[in-house]
């Protein structure tokens, strides 16, 4: 059940009230980051940072061993009278690595984790759904929530003065949907 | 009280209207099509200058013995230094809760693609056989070796290329939110499947905006120590060389700063007229400007006592070469290039201490051409003063630049500002949603309203 807002306040205010009347299935959609809304819908924090950091290690460790093993092991080379272990001069490279991985995790890895790319979802069906992405604010509460009565949630909905109030069709799950099991990582 | 960072009478519509409306529903205006017409031409002048270059050899450039570098590498670090402004802009402002920012970081960051995207035909290009570039790679091959990881010019390969890729995504990751509202406002079908296959779906769902701006805080501050060392590395392939000139402990941090201050004239010259076509006032102030001007100070002043050190260095070390070769860059045959030069560098950024030159538009653009044209001849100075006259009086030579040299800047110029242009028609060149973050509305936790800095 998906309810329009024309303004921040409102849906934050919404919002809390929702989570204050206890239900945890909830997504809503703004136009811009609102991180007073992340901690009211209280969205668990990321793993992100973990996988980037796991990722960035792993690029600077594969960095460094690749020169050692290439320019000291394989075929040692003797630059300038440079010790065949000179990890100084192998310190830029190994820095690169490390950023060049952490970044690609740290995309790749917000792109995945968010289930992007998926250009179908249901949300898209409400007609006014395009303002999200303008100038409006939508609060979603799913029907896979334990507490979801239709009737019960479309009165609470609307006791908060939205613009509009819409059944949104869900997709049970085992569908497409199953991404919102990955949604709270 | 300071002027506000977004015009007031700006409202979440409004922002999203205008910023997209330059790109969908309008005509490609006449002078866009005339300016893409003239680049097009540097475009076949470079095009042509690559041919030639790679039919004959480096032979066709000015270079020799004992000018091994000139144009090319003068060039390349020019580019580069262009390049560091945006991610400056992008990451380092962010960092630094520098909400500023969120009017150029978009147009910013697609100047570093570009620059950088032509910074690397250089080092490419100046390789005697360009086609065996790929032996820079480490790959297992039939003759057995590997590249030699302790030369600077094998870092500058995985330092530009990492600076290329993550420059890249960091721009169109920014870009994601603002492809889903070009989508949602698209009529025709095609454009609303072009920008909705590269907005990949995105409905700016909550949770998927919590890991976004905790993917873009990483990609801040992993950029911000990327910047500095990519020209760190940059400066290497100078000062790990034993040249008097270029074996100085000082070009690091000298180079970033020169970087940066090249970056920022950059963005200058070509925010100020964008900004003038397109009417954004509202969104890049006065104010934006103002700051811009005084980044470009700073960086000037360090840049300004980077040659202060080299001066002092010469003289203090007591080497002969090193007083030589200073004493050559300012009264051998290219003092002239040393003179414009404190000029251009050294004096023209001293009339931004004045707060009625930082606030007149067309000074500040004027000074901004100055410093590009002065950070050029820097690069110049540093790399053809220092070779032409080394250790041996019986190597000393000069350098003229050809007609392919100048053919092949002019090129790249051609293809840095057609792609602006591209760039600009397609894409919403200022950053919708981080614009819409900057309004102020009650509740919030952090105070983006406009005057609190």
């Amino acid at each position: 059940m998906m309810a329009e807002f024309d303004a921040p306040e409102k849906i934050l205010a919404a919002a809390e009230r929702a989570a204050a009347k206890g239900y945890r299935e909830m997504d809503a959609f703004t136009p811009f980051p609102m991180e007073e809304l992340t901690d009211a819908l209280k969205v668990k924090h990321t793993k992100l940072s973990l996988f980037v950091l796991c990722c960035g290690v792993t690029g600077g460790l594969l960095g460094f061993f690749m020169q050692y093993w290439m320019n000291g092991i394989d075929y040692p080379l003797n630059i300038g009278g440079k010790p065949l272990y000179s990890w100084p001069a192998f310190i830029p490279i190994t820095f690169e690595m490390t950023i060049l991985f952490s970044a690609i995790g740290a995309v790749v890895g917000m792109i995945f984790r968010n289930g992007l790319p998926r250009p179908v979802h249901p949300v898209f069906n409400i007609d006014s759904f395009e303002r999200a992405t303008r100038d409006h604010f939508f609060l979603c509460i799913e029907a896979t929530d334990p507490l979801f009565q239709e009737e019960e949630v479309q009165a609470f909905l609307e006791s908060m003065e939205p613009i509009a109030v819409t059944p949104v069709k869900h997709v049970p799950m085992r569908e497409p949907d199953s991404y919102e099991d990955f949604k709270d990582l | 009280m300071p002027e506000p960072l977004v015009a007031p009478d700006q409202t979440y519509a409004s922002i999203t209207d205008k910023i997209s409306g330059d790109v969908i529903g309008k005509k490609t205006p006449r002078g866009m099509l005339i300016t893409l017409g003239v680049t097009s031409m540097f475009i076949l002048v470079f095009v042509a200058s690559v041919y030639w270059l790679l039919a004959n050899g480096i032979g066709v450039w000015g270079e020799n013995i004992p000018v091994g570098w000139a144009f090319d590498i003068t060039n390349f670090v020019w580019w580069i230094g262009i390049g560091h402004a945006g991610t400056l802009i992008s990451a380092i402002l962010l960092l630094l809760h520098q909400h500023w920012r969120n009017a150029i970081n978009r147009f910013a960051e697609a100047m570093t693609l570009f620059a950088v995207a032509c910074a690397g035909l250089f080092p490419l290009l100046h390789l005697g056989r360009p086609w065996l570039g790929y032996w820079l790679v480490p790959y297992p091959n039939t003759m057995w070796v590997w590249p030699n990881f302790r030369s600077p010019l094998i870092w500058d390969v995985f330092a530009v290329t990492t600076y290329l890729t993550v420059s890249f995504m960091f721009w169109f990751v920014g870009l994601i939110p603002d492809f889903a509202s070009m989508r949602d406002i698209a009529k025709k079908k095609w454009q609303k499947v072009s920008y909705g296959i590269l907005a990949m779906g995105w409905r700016g769902s909550s949770r998927h905006w919590h890991r976004y701006e905790t993917a873009y805080l990483l990609l801040a501050g992993l950029a911000t120590p990327l910047v500095v060392s990519v020209h760190s590395v940059v400066s290497f392939d100078f000062s790990v060389g034993i040249l008097p000139g270029w074996h100085a402990t000082i070009f690091p941090p000298y180079f970033v700063a020169g970087a940066i201050y090249s970056g920022f004239a950059m963005v200058l010259t070509l925010m100020i007229p964008a900004r003038k076509m397109y009417k954004l006032e509202a969104f890049i102030t006065n104010r934006h400007l103002d700051y811009m001007a005084k980044v470009m100070l700073a960086t000037g002043l360090i840049v300004l006592y980077g040659y202060m050190s080299e001066l002092f260095f010469a003289y203090y070390s007591g080497n002969g070469y090193e007083s030589f070769m200073m004493m050559n860059r300012i009264t051998g045959p290219y003092g002239w290039a040393y003179a414009c030069l404190l000029f251009c560098n050294g004096f023209t950024p001293q009339l931004l201490w004045f707060k009625k030159i930082r606030q007149n538009i067309l000074v500040l653009f004027i000074i901004s051409v100055i410093v590009n044209v002065g950070m050029w001849l820097e690069r110049f100075v540093i790399v053809v003063t220092s070779l032409h006259r080394d250790f041996l009086p019986s190597s000393w030579g000069m350098f003229y630049p050809t007609k392919w040299d100048w053919g092949l800047y002019i090129g790249t110029l051609g293809i840095f500002v057609w792609l602006i242009y591209m760039f600009v028609r397609v894409m919403p060149m200022i950053s919708i949603f981080e614009i819409k973050h900057l309004l102020p509305w009650r509740g919030r936790r952090i105070d983006t309203s406009a005057d609190a800095e």
